[in-house]
């Protein structure tokens, strides 16, 4: 069985026994209410860690795609306030055009000067930010002057349970849009030419340009999907807490990285898989939400992810580097 | 003649600024034939290669392929004529497996925008029983030794049906074994009808694998003919433009010195056991063994590389235990590596810097370097060790491999080193070239009074620059060879009957 002896399925066992540990620790963990809003917080985070995988199987790193959230759902929501527009097909699209827009940049200063992309994408994510507070706004859009439909939208139950008080809670609709996403990219990534350079790329890009891939191509590809994920995930997230607030995600670069790293992607390129990112993903959001059930100050929280993506980086970079003995 | 030549080049000529690399230089290759090109490096077959896969387009001259007169031959062209190159490096993607290797560039010419991971299998599989290996379709390439990744682009190359493999130093890495598997591959190939050039400069797989040979030399033809019209001499001769003759080294009188460096039941790890190793001074000692009987380990182990060395160590007769570089260069102990490249020279960096390097602690003893002692030393290295560059403040990434070497050596022997530990001392050097190094080795070990150990899977090399030869097998000194004894078909059958012993 190839597949046990797959990173992935390592990453499922740390899940399985951190999922074990936790509930012995604090039996709340297992009511159906607490993993509800456990697969709610992946929503968000999961949609951008699948553009993060992307650019890191190509030998990146991408730091900008929180700051091209934010463009796309700030610059979205204003536009929508200001026009008195209350649909949700138009800003969607609207989100993914400015996050895509956004990529195409990176990709063509990438590809064009030959830079490395974590220097490029700092850049690009600072001058984002700036112009978006500096031209845009810098208040928050609140949940009174939050477009309705936006808000319905982010509502939306696939089903809901009922407490013994007689409260309801249900688990977001919104879950299906991710795994949804997450199957087409892992499809993309899978079966089809294009998903392979990726591939290829980061393996050698030297390699991938002499068999005859057009690597400018497979640039715009990465960049463009990663930055189109960011301008959605950044919409998703406004309609799901109501509130669309310009200086959001600071600092959510970490967390993604983290958890895309924790699956099993490498830092080096050429490898990671959608379904171990959608582990990973999972594992760090939880072991927050776990922090949380059990009190621990948000410090301490930070102190847990950094020291999660450094174990990861490590172990990762320990087996690549066996790999290659 | 009965049919056209494969490809057949006119009158090429190739300029690089004021550099001819290829100069009115024909020739012709035929299908179905294994062809060698050889030559210094340098000497254009890097170019000519280029030409061939159409990465250069000539400044003079014609192309015909199978007869027709191509007129801008591109890589694609090139390809689909059946022209395929396989790098020193093999280009392939070490992270993914080996079907997608094989099949990827397939599906990129056909267009495909799908994977149909069916029919990938299924031609990986074709391939590789046509090459009559078994290969891990599913495993990563990286995890493959140098000869299967080797094979993944040979099989690679059948499928993007080739007619002409083109192969650029194919045996480099390879073991003994490995290179006759690639030789029994090279003529399956040719029964199937596809012709092999083979760039190489070593002789003995000249020899045995080719059938034509052309000679290479500063851009021009020099000889071109069957192989049996050649034999070791007049190769070297074509290639360098002289004669060079490799003296014999002998160890001068060794009655009443003290050792330099004595090894007392060395173990390291379980890669070597019990080494008792005595080398005077003045002393070039080879180590010979396959690859992974524990030389290495043990070269590694007395410069401090390794923490798993146990037994006792004394230089000059004082016991030294270094577990550091630093430890090893204050005990008198140098090592040059095998890759000069990744482990050793500093490419952006002038070849002062990098010879100073090592020697830091002399150089600048208080925080400050003192520049002028740096340069002056460097200028006698760079006087001794021949060193041909305009000058000691070029960037040693612009020298030639030879000269590389000899910068990565007298680094070394700044150090004030004593013990001096060469592992493949001129792997990747030209002939020429090579010849000069082992002369400098031969004359500062003599002259200085070193005692030098060298590593070499190179036997003539060993056979004319030891004065002693170890034959280490599974990390044991099985056995030393001098004096009378110590000839290349001595090393040669020594090593054969390890490989036996091995297989046994």
């Amino acid at each position: 069985m190839r597949f046990l002896r797959s990173s992935d399925a390592i990453i499922l066992a740390i899940l399985a026994v951190a999922m074990i540990f936790i509930g012995l620790v604090n039996p709340a963990f297992w009511q159906m209410s607490n993993l509800f809003s456990l697969l709610k917080e992946n929503v968000v985070i999961g949609i951008m860690a699948l553009g993060v995988l992307l650019v890191m199987i190509s030998g990146g790193i991408d730091v900008s795609f929180t700051a091209f959230a934010v463009a796309g759902m700030y610059l979205t929501v204003r536009a929508m306030v200001a026009l008195d527009y209350n649909g949700l097909v138009l800003p969607f699209m609207s989100a993914i055009l400015i996050g895509g827009l956004l990529g195409l940049m990176n990709a063509g200063i990438i590809h064009r000067f030959k830079m490395i992309p974590l220097i490029v994408t700092l850049g690009t994510a600072s001058v984002v930010r700036g112009l978006v507070l500096g031209f845009v706004g810098t208040s928050n859009v609140n949940i009174n002057k939050m477009p309705d439909a936006l808000v319905e939208f982010g509502k939306t139950d696939l089903f809901t349970l009922e407490r013994a008080n007689g409260s309801t809670y249900g688990l977001t609709a919104m879950i299906v849009i991710y795994l949804g996403l997450a199957l087409v990219l892992h499809l993309v990534l899978k079966h089809t030419m294009i998903g392979r350079s990726v591939y290829a790329y980061g393996a050698d890009p030297e390699a991938a340009k002499r068999v005859g891939f057009s690597t400018g191509r497979t640039m715009i590809f990465v960049y463009v999907t990663a930055g189109a994920l960011a301008g959605f995930a950044g919409l998703l997230h406004s309609s799901m807490i109501w509130l669309a607030n310009p200086r959001d995600f600071v600092g959510l670069e970490l967390d993604v990285i983290a958890a895309v790293v924790l699956g099993g992607a490498s830092i080096f390129g050429g490898r990671g898989t959608v379904l171990g990112t959608v582990l990973g993903v999972f594992i760090l959001v939880m072991i927050q939400n776990s922090l949380i059930l059990m009190g621990i100050d948000t410090t301490w929280q930070r102190i847990v992810v950094g020291a999660m993506l450094i174990a990861a980086v490590t172990v990762t970079a320990l087996r690549d580097r066996r790999a290659l003995v | 003649m009965t049919s056209a030549p494969l490809i057949e080049l006119r009158n090429i000529s190739k300029r690089f600024g004021g550099v001819r690399a290829l100069d009115d230089v024909s020739l012709s290759l035929d299908g179905a034939r294994i062809h060698c090109l050889a030559g210094e490096n340098g000497s254009g077959k890097s170019t000519l290669i280029k030409v061939v896969s159409g990465v250069y387009q000539p400044d003079e001259g014609e192309i015909f392929i199978d007869g027709q007169k191509v007129d801008r031959l591109d890589p694609v062209t090139s390809i689909a004529h059946g022209v395929q190159v396989i790098y020193q490096d093999f280009s392939l993607f070490p992270t993914l497996s080996v079907v997608e290797n094989l099949t990827l560039n397939t599906f990129l010419r056909e267009g495909k925008t799908r994977i149909d991971w069916t029919r990938a299998r299924k031609m990986a599989r074709e391939v590789l029983a046509r090459l009559d290996v078994s290969l891990d379709l599913d495993a990563t390439v990286e995890t493959l030794p140098a000869a299967g990744r080797q094979i993944v682009a040979i099989a690679r190359a059948m499928l993007a049906d080739a007619r002409l493999i083109i192969m650029d130093e194919p045996t480099t890495t390879l073991t003994g074994r490995e290179v006759e598997r690639l030789f029994r591959i090279v003529r399956d190939l040719q029964a199937d009808g596809i012709a092999t050039l083979f760039v190489s400069h070593k002789m003995r797989e000249m020899l045995e694998i080719s059938e034509r040979l052309t000679v290479f030399r500063n851009g021009k033809k020099v000889t071109e003919g069957p192989i049996s019209e050649f034999d070791e001499r007049a190769i070297t001769r074509a290639m360098t433009g002289r004669d060079l003759h490799q003296g014999r080294f002998v160890a001068p009188n060794l009655a009443g010195r003290k050792p330099r460096l004595e090894l007392r039941n060395v173990s390291v790890g379980d890669k070597a056991r019990d080494i008792n190793l005595t080398l005077m001074p003045g002393e070039i000692v080879g180590l010979s063994g396959l690859i992974g009987a524990g030389r290495k380990a043990i070269a590694q182990a007395i410069f401090g590389l390794r923490q798993d060395m146990s037994g006792e160590m004394l230089v000059d007769g004082v016991p030294v235990t270094p577990k550091s570089v630093p430890e090893a260069i204050a005990a008198g102990l140098a090592y040059v590596p095998e890759d000069r490249l990744s482990e050793g020279l500093f490419l952006t960096r002038s070849i002062r810097d990098n010879a100073i390097v090592s020697s830091m602690e002399r150089f600048a003893p208080h925080l400050w370097l003192d520049a002028e002692k740096a340069g002056a030393e460097t200028r006698k290295m760079f006087a001794e060790m021949a060193i041909s560059a305009p000058g000691i403040d070029v960037p040693v990434g612009t020298l030639s491999g030879g000269n590389a070497q000899r910068v990565m050596i007298g680094r070394w022997l700044m150090t004030q080193a004593r013990v001096l530990i060469l592992n493949g001392p001129t792997v990747g050097v030209d002939v020429g070239s090579k010849e000069q190094i082992h002369g400098i080795i031969q004359e500062l070990t003599r002259k200085s009074d070193l005692a030098v150990l060298m590593i070499s899977d190179d036997l003539p090399e060993l056979a004319a620059n030891c004065n002693r030869v170890l034959c280490i097998t599974e990390g044991r000194i099985m056995g030393e060879l001098s004096g009378e004894t110590l000839t290349e078909e001595a090393l040669d059958s020594a090593l054969s009957r390890e490989i036996e012993g091995e297989t046994a």
